[in-house]
């Protein structure tokens, strides 16, 4: 596949390694934001071609670990109705909530969808005018453009069977909340690439000056998060602390300027609790007013409420990457992919479910898994 | 997060900007995605899809810039052992 | 009829039942949860050194001949694909069953479950595919059972067939029999099968369609065995996919098995279709492919036999064993790095993130 496969190549990627080695001098600590870029570390090995000097730090960009308990109870909640169809992107049917999860409502009967785009949602409604039809709106800016246009669609049609259960998050908040923790080690961070090509990346040479991180809006495949590392590195072993652009194929400064004025339109900023982390001002996207008949928790009139954690899952100080996954007393015990305690074992880029399913050989991590 | 894959637009539909839809090549597959945010975008362009929604135009030239960054990377390389006097590195094939 | 007192199931079953109460569709999933399932619950109440082997067919001894015995049940959907349908896959996957023995398929049963207010139609086309393949393949269906249940209970159709066949060699092809420094080979490129299936149900649309994988390799097996290669295990690749299955063998021989990403064949429409969704073909579902292992010294042979038995599959040697003190599946990436292969747990889902 054009634009793909090449960015995957082995004696390129050991080109950038080579060079990355060469000017490494001290130890760093490097934050990739975004879960596809976690996986793709994880998935290709990334990881194992860099210096030992390096430490990558997996962060919460994965808007499935991050979603809140609460919202996802009420996921739950709106699935079991009888008249409802509840539409969802495949990653969250999988992510526990206090006491099950969407795939079990499934086998208990809850006509539960998987769709490839929320476009496929309204859709649904369309063509099912008797039944109610729940979309789960998660993600981060890279999905705001999507489920935006579904609503505004939704609108447009006048359709009246049509809502979505709200659980958008925003990256440049989060990581001003984690360079302000006190117990924060990270030093550079790769910025989430497909984010900013909505997003663009204004918002972040304050953020750069303000915590004197480098920070480098980066790709997904092989080369691009290698040339990211590369150019953080660069900045860090010569004092720098800039914002700079590796994934230029994909990614200009202002972003794309149609998405974030529908963006606009139907979303306005509100605060979001993020799970393992907490609230966080300011971090969320919920439905403007001329937008609220879509909202999904207004319809079905479910209050908020507040839903502790089981105090065993430490995804919190994971996706903080304050601890590392297997530093966690549950992992590979009482928490593994098949029972997960936390949506991080649960997501196939979730810290916790990549070191499980390929480091659980290697001798700091072995000691913990059966 | 955020799935997005580059593909080749085949051929679009639609008037309205908002609803302009477009067939998209995937390696071979095809399949439809919004164009809605991509308004400048035309057929024969690359595309970055996510959700099916494309998000962005593939720069082409930014996108061989890697590229010739680890070539020059290269030639310095070689320049530099040639140099020192060091015979050129094997396993370049 | 007398009642069997049946035990106790909360207390007897080994399952996690505070886990899965109810049955999910992972549990069919070629995966972990699936494993789980017929280790804890299946394995444990049968319990037999036969079915324990867990082959892909069970070969048993009677009058001094050696039989192989299978069993398999068909709940695709869509009931027609790219490539096949239910029917031509339910005696493709038996007869490939009793060939992972390296056993000559010889007669099949049938069985039939059919949902009320199933179309005739749809039902001769599936019947006439059976038809079709069983002589192609060179067995014959010769007994079978016909069973209607309420409509909305059975998704239209449900096949099994069973299958006997007969080994003609001597050797002992099981993961007994794998030994360290074995070549891995497979038969063809992977995922056109679960792939096909995944693009007719998200809608994708093709060039050139992916087209499931469906064929019968007993005679492939029979042409290797007769050519002398020393065939040490062989397993074919169905749900979970390679990963799935070289962790079973793996497991079972006690083994270290190293996999080479870029040595592993997907055609490029598998592999767009597997970005897409964000899938890894390693795990994805596979009809007439299976797992080869086999002696060093014999893996370029075996190669080119395959090549030259089948037009368009592409086989390769994808790996090695290796020593081990605990099992375990390798795979060293495209761009050099290695780590561990692991079976997923369940069904892998389509994903946007």
């Amino acid at each position: 596949m054009k634009y793909l496969d090449e960015y995957r190549d082995g004696e390129r990627a050991r080109q950038l390694a080579r060079e990355i080695h060469r000017i490494t001098t001290r130890p760093w600590n490097i934050m990739e934001v975004c879960g596809g870029q976690t996986h793709a570390i994880v998935k290709f090995g990334i990881d194992e071609l860099l210096p030992k000097f390096i430490t990558l730090i997996h962060g919460p960009g994965c808007p499935v670990c991050v979603t809140p308990l609460e919202i996802i109870d009420q996921a739950l909640e709106i699935a079991a109705r009888p008249e409802v169809i509840f539409a969802s992107f495949g990653d969250m049917l999988r992510v526990p909530g206090s006491t099950t999860d969407l795939l079990s409502v499934k086998a208990g009967g809850g006509d539960v969808r998987m769709v490839y785009s929320p476009l496929d949602a309204v859709r649904l409604a369309e063509q099912n005018p008797a039944r109610d039809v729940v979309f789960f709106g998660v993600g981060f800016e890279t999905t705001a453009p999507a489920t935006a246009m579904a609503v505004y669609q939704a609108a447009q049609k006048g359709l009246k069977n049509f809502s979505m259960l709200i659980s958008h998050v925003l990256v440049p908040p989060a990581i001003e909340a984690l360079m302000s923790s006190p117990n924060c080690k990270v030093q550079g961070f790769l910025a989430a690439g497909h984010v900013c090509a909505v997003m663009g990346y204004e918002e972040y040479p304050p953020l750069a000056a303000k915590y004197h991180v480098p920070i480098v809006v980066t790709g997904f495949e092989p080369l691009d998060i290698l040339q990211g590392v590369l150019m953080v590195v660069q900045q860090l072993e010569s004092g720098r602390a800039e914002v700079e652009n590796q994934y230029t194929r994909a990614v200009q400064r202002e972003g794309n300027l149609p998405a974030q004025d529908l963006i606009r339109k139907v979303f306005r900023v509100v605060p979001r609790k993020w799970r393992g982390i907490g609230e966080i001002p300011q971090s969320g996207l919920g439905l403007n007013d001329a937008y609220a008949a879509f909202d999904a928790a207004r319809k079905f009139g479910l209050a908020d409420r507040q839903v502790a954690e089981p105090a065993e899952c430490l995804s919190g100080l994971v996706l903080q990457g304050q601890i590392k996954p297997h530093e966690c007393p549950a992992f590979g015990q009482r928490c593994t992919p098949e029972h997960p305690l936390g949506a991080t074992m649960v997501s196939s880029e979730g810290a916790c479910a990549a070191y499980y399913r390929y480091r659980r050989q290697t001798p700091d991590v072995a000691g913990k898994t059966p | 997060m955020c799935l997005a894959i580059p593909g080749k637009i085949e051929s679009i539909s639609g008037d309205d900007p908002l609803v302009r839809m477009g067939k998209i090549n995937f390696g071979g597959i095809l399949k439809e995605a919004c164009l809605a945010y991509v308004p400048e975008a035309r057929v024969g362009d690359y595309v970055i899809v996510h959700v099916g929604f494309a998000l962005n135009r593939v720069d082409e030239e930014e996108a061989h810039k890697v590229f010739e960054y680890l070539k020059q990377m290269e030639e310095l390389g070689e320049l530099e052992d040639r140099e020192a006097g060091l015979p050129p590195a094997g396993g370049k094939t | 009829m007398s009642q069997v007192p049946i035990e106790n199931f909360a207390l007897a079953c080994p399952v996690p039942l505070a886990q899965y109460p109810h049955v999910l569709l992972a549990h069919g999933g070629g995966g972990k949860l699936m494993h789980q399932l017929i280790g804890k619950m299946f394995l444990a109440a049968f319990r037999n050194p036969l079915l324990e082997a867990q082959l892909d067919s069970t070969v048993v001894e009677w009058t001094g001949r050696k039989l192989a015995f299978t069993t398999d049940s068909y709940v695709v959907r869509p009931i027609f694909f790219p490539g096949g349908d239910i029917g031509s896959m339910a005696v493709h996957g038996t007869v490939n069953d009793l060939a992972m023995s390296g056993a000559r398929p010889l007669y099949l049963s049938s069985a039939f479950i059919l949902e009320e207010g199933l179309p005739m139609e749809t039902l001769w086309r599936v019947v006439c595919s059976m038809r079709d393949a069983a002589q192609r393949c060179g067995v014959q269906i010769i007994t079978g059972d016909t069973k209607v249940v309420d409509k909305g209970k059975g998704d239209g159709l449900f096949i099994n067939t069973t299958g006997i066949g007969i080994i003609e060699h001597d050797r002992m092809i099981a993961p007994q029999s794998v030994r360290p420094g074995d070549a891995v080979l497979v038969n063809g490129d992977l995922g056109r099968h679960g792939m096909a299936i995944m693009a007719v149900r998200e809608g994708l649309e093709f060039e050139s369609r992916i087209e499931s994988d469906s064929a019968p390799v007993a005679d492939l097996v029979r042409q290797l065995l007769q050519a002398g290669i020393e065939i040490h295990c062989l397993r074919d690749l169905t749900r979970g996919g390679l990963a799935s299955t070289l962790n079973e063998i793996a497991e079972a021989a006690g083994v270290r098995i190293d996999i080479e990403e870029k040595s592993v064949p997907v055609r490029e429409d598998v592999h767009a279709a597997c970005e897409m969704l964000g899938l890894d073909p390693l795990h994805v579902a596979c009809e007439g492919r299976f797992a080869m292992f086999v002696a060093a010294k014999d893996a370029e042979r075996a190669r080119q036999i395959m090549r030259d038995h089948a037009v368009g599959a592409e086989p390769a040697v994808i790996g090695r064993v290796a020593e081990s003190s605990m099992p375990l599946v390798t795979l060293k990436s495209v761009i050099g790095a290695s780590r561990i292969l692991d079976m997923s747990s369940g069904e892998q889902l389509p994903r946007i993130c």
